[in-house]
């Protein structure tokens, strides 16, 4: 049979339609296996008065830092941080009056990204460097992240950090079990994703002494986060911003 | 002689020009070989403030670029006669803006070498994806319809339909880069001073004053360095342009202050009153925010009075202004005080370093090279003609 050139071009049009479609579908059926087994969100709940227990303590946040090679830069400015105190009246600016902030004004608040259900970060990263595994944990590639800073412009809680320079000089101890960061990506908090893999808590949960922080799954009704938030009087961050936040303040 | 060696013939005044313009570049090219080296440390970006200069002036180009749509429209679509020449300089202009404002995402970027990334794993839920996208476009685009209505004016005919066609097409376009560039910033949940629907028109209102603006100041100078003229006719209909969107610019800036102050809601407040009154002991931008409202001011009135607007020497104050004063509200205080204050209420003070400056004037003076040169090939094709 002679192919005419239309003949042809109608031909590679089929085929590109067809493999087109083969691939839709098979997106569709993936999906929907995801969904299926989505039965963890990992989430955290922090208890205000028993982390202020200690004053001064900065255990969770050490032990997290030095685990995941989190550079410390003296600038303010350039600050590399996974997770860090912040005094009441910043986190929660309109939880109080001025004839109650006495009771909270002062007190650190233990922050980190919040592992959003629906984060901005993630609709915003033009090359899906960022995105949330199947267990609710907003993680990051450092190695795709190609450092447009859109997610920390997008992030309504601060929760991230940039790379302004290499980080690697600034690390005091080096873990070689975790990455360590080039210049110009983003990072923040992955809830210890590399230690859940192993059936591990967080570090900075199992760094606190007071046992202030209490880690678990939020899908799971009998677990010890969810009867915290059933019995205690619990806040997120910004909650209005639909976002969606893991991590809970019991006050 | 080709099109491109109509770019190596002029004066030494010409060539002293280009000369400089190569220098500014050459330097701003080694403020980037250290800021790759470094990294972005060398900037006066932080944490707080992770968006300054650089996607200000992006912003502001993407709106220099639109802004060609006002010469585009009256001439394609209301067949305004006086319009023939200016519009292709109008398109020529978007090519280079177009050009600066992808060069000054490029500068921003942390990992430059990764870029190819936006297109091997696209992200339709990104508007910057979109925003990629609607410039590569509408730079394809004006290269197109540039060169065709050239290219038919070098051999004596009429543009051929398509070109028309393209142009036409270019309109919503043009449109198109300044809401999708508003839309990067509009959508975003914790940024109380973008969050507004207003935006995108703010954009655009902007967009078309300080645009226009920018041109005549473009054709007056090149009036008066070259035997060449686009006509007062020209510059006057363009005038009338820049009156209005100065005029909407400034109503649509006041609605703003209007819901923010009225309302007395304390996030929408703070940025406002960062960049204009000044918080927690910094108010480094206060003059420069008010120098930029009063310039408004100062070339609304000018363009308002007809007999003002006409005057030639008047007119060219009144585009400086203009040009000015948005360059300051968006090239400086629109990404600023989007940052300031933080989602955690700090007041993080953001000034450009001396190395970021060179970037940004790097990067102007490839914008004035590639427009020194499509102005120096249309006019001495018109000149043949």
């Amino acid at each position: 049979m002679k192919i005419t050139r239309k003949r042809f071009l109608q031909l590679s049009g089929l085929s590109l339609i067809a493999l087109a479609a083969r691939k839709i579908v098979r997106g569709a059926v993936n999906t929907a296996t995801v969904e299926s087994t989505k039965a963890i969100r990992w989430g955290m709940a922090i208890d205000l008065e028993k982390c202020r227990q200690k004053e001064g303590c900065n255990g969770c946040i050490k032990a997290c830092h030095s685990a995941h090679n989190v550079p410390q830069f003296a600038d303010r400015a350039h600050e590399v941080k996974w997770i860090w105190k912040q005094p009441f009246e910043d986190v929660f600016p309109f939880a109080q009056t001025q004839y109650t902030r006495d009771v909270n004004a002062g007190h650190p608040v233990l922050l980190m990204c919040n592992h959003c259900d629906d984060p901005p970060c993630i609709d915003v990263c033009p090359v899906d460097a960022t995105w949330r595994t199947d267990d609710g944990v907003v993680t990051i590639d450092f190695h795709r992240c190609i450092g447009c800073r859109y997610c920390m412009a997008a992030c309504p809680y601060g929760s991230r950090s940039f790379n302004w320079q290499d980080p690697r000089p600034a690390i005091p101890t080096l873990n070689p079990d975790f990455p360590t960061r080039t210049k110009g990506v983003v990072e923040k908090c992955n809830f210890c994703e590399e230690r859940l893999a192993k059936r591990l808590a967080p570090v900075c949960v199992e760094a606190c002494e007071e046992k202030a922080l209490v880690f678990g799954d939020l899908e799971q009704p009998d677990s010890e986060i969810r009867k915290l938030l059933r019995s205690r009087f619990a806040v997120q961050r910004k909650p209005e911003l639909g976002t969606g936040p893991s991590v809970y303040y019991l006050i | 002689m080709s099109t491109f060696e109509k770019t190596l013939v002029g004066s030494r005044r010409y060539w002293l020009w280009i000369a400089c313009l190569l220098l500014l570049a050459l330097a701003g090219f080694l403020c980037y070989l250290r800021q790759l080296a470094q990294g972005l440390v060398i900037t006066g970006l932080s944490r707080d403030v992770s968006w300054g200069l650089y996607v200000a002036q992006f912003t502001f180009f993407v709106g220099i670029a639109a802004s060609a749509v006002t010469v585009v429209l009256p001439y394609y679509l209301h067949d305004c006669k006086q319009f023939v020449r200016v519009t292709i300089l109008g398109e020529l202009l978007a090519i280079s803006a177009v050009t600066m404002a992808v060069l000054f995402i490029l500068v921003d970027l942390g990992q430059p070498a990764r870029i190819l990334n936006i297109l091997l794993h696209p992200q339709p839920q990104s508007v910057m994806f979109w925003d990629m996208i609607a410039l590569s476009g509408y730079l394809l685009l004006n290269i197109v319809i540039a060169t065709g209505a050239l290219n038919a004016e070098h051999e004596h005919v009429s543009p051929s339909g398509w070109i028309r066609t393209l142009s036409i097409v270019s309109i919503p376009w043009a449109i198109s880069i300044h809401t999708v560039t508003a839309f990067l910033y509009s959508g975003l949940p914790g940024r109380t001073y973008w969050l507004t629907a207003i935006l995108a028109p703010r954009f655009l209102a902007s967009a078309f004053s300080s645009g226009p603006a920018l041109l005549i100041l473009l054709c007056v100078v090149t009036r008066r360095l070259t035997a060449f003229d686009v006509g007062r006719e020209a510059i006057h209909k363009l005038a009338v342009i820049v009156a209005y969107a100065t005029a909407i610019n400034l109503f649509f800036v006041l609605t703003e202050v209007f819901t923010a102050f009225y309302s007395e809601i304390p996030e929408h407040e703070s940025s406002f009153e960062y960049l204009f009154v000044g918080a927690g002991g910094d108010y480094h931008l206060v003059p420069w925010m008010w120098i930029s409202f009063l310039l408004s001011l100062i070339a609304l009135t000018l363009l308002l009075v007809p007999r003002w607007r006409s005057d030639m020497r008047l007119l060219v104050i009144a585009c400086f202004c203009v040009f000015f004063s948005i360059w300051l509200e968006k090239g400086l205080g629109l990404i600023i005080g989007g940052f300031v204050p933080s989602p955690l209420g700090a007041i993080t003070r953001y000034t450009p370093t001396l190395p970021e400056w060179g970037i940004v004037c790097g990067i102007w003076a490839i914008g004035a090279l590639m427009t020194t040169a499509f102005y120096r090939i249309t006019f001495s094709i018109w000149e043949e003609s």
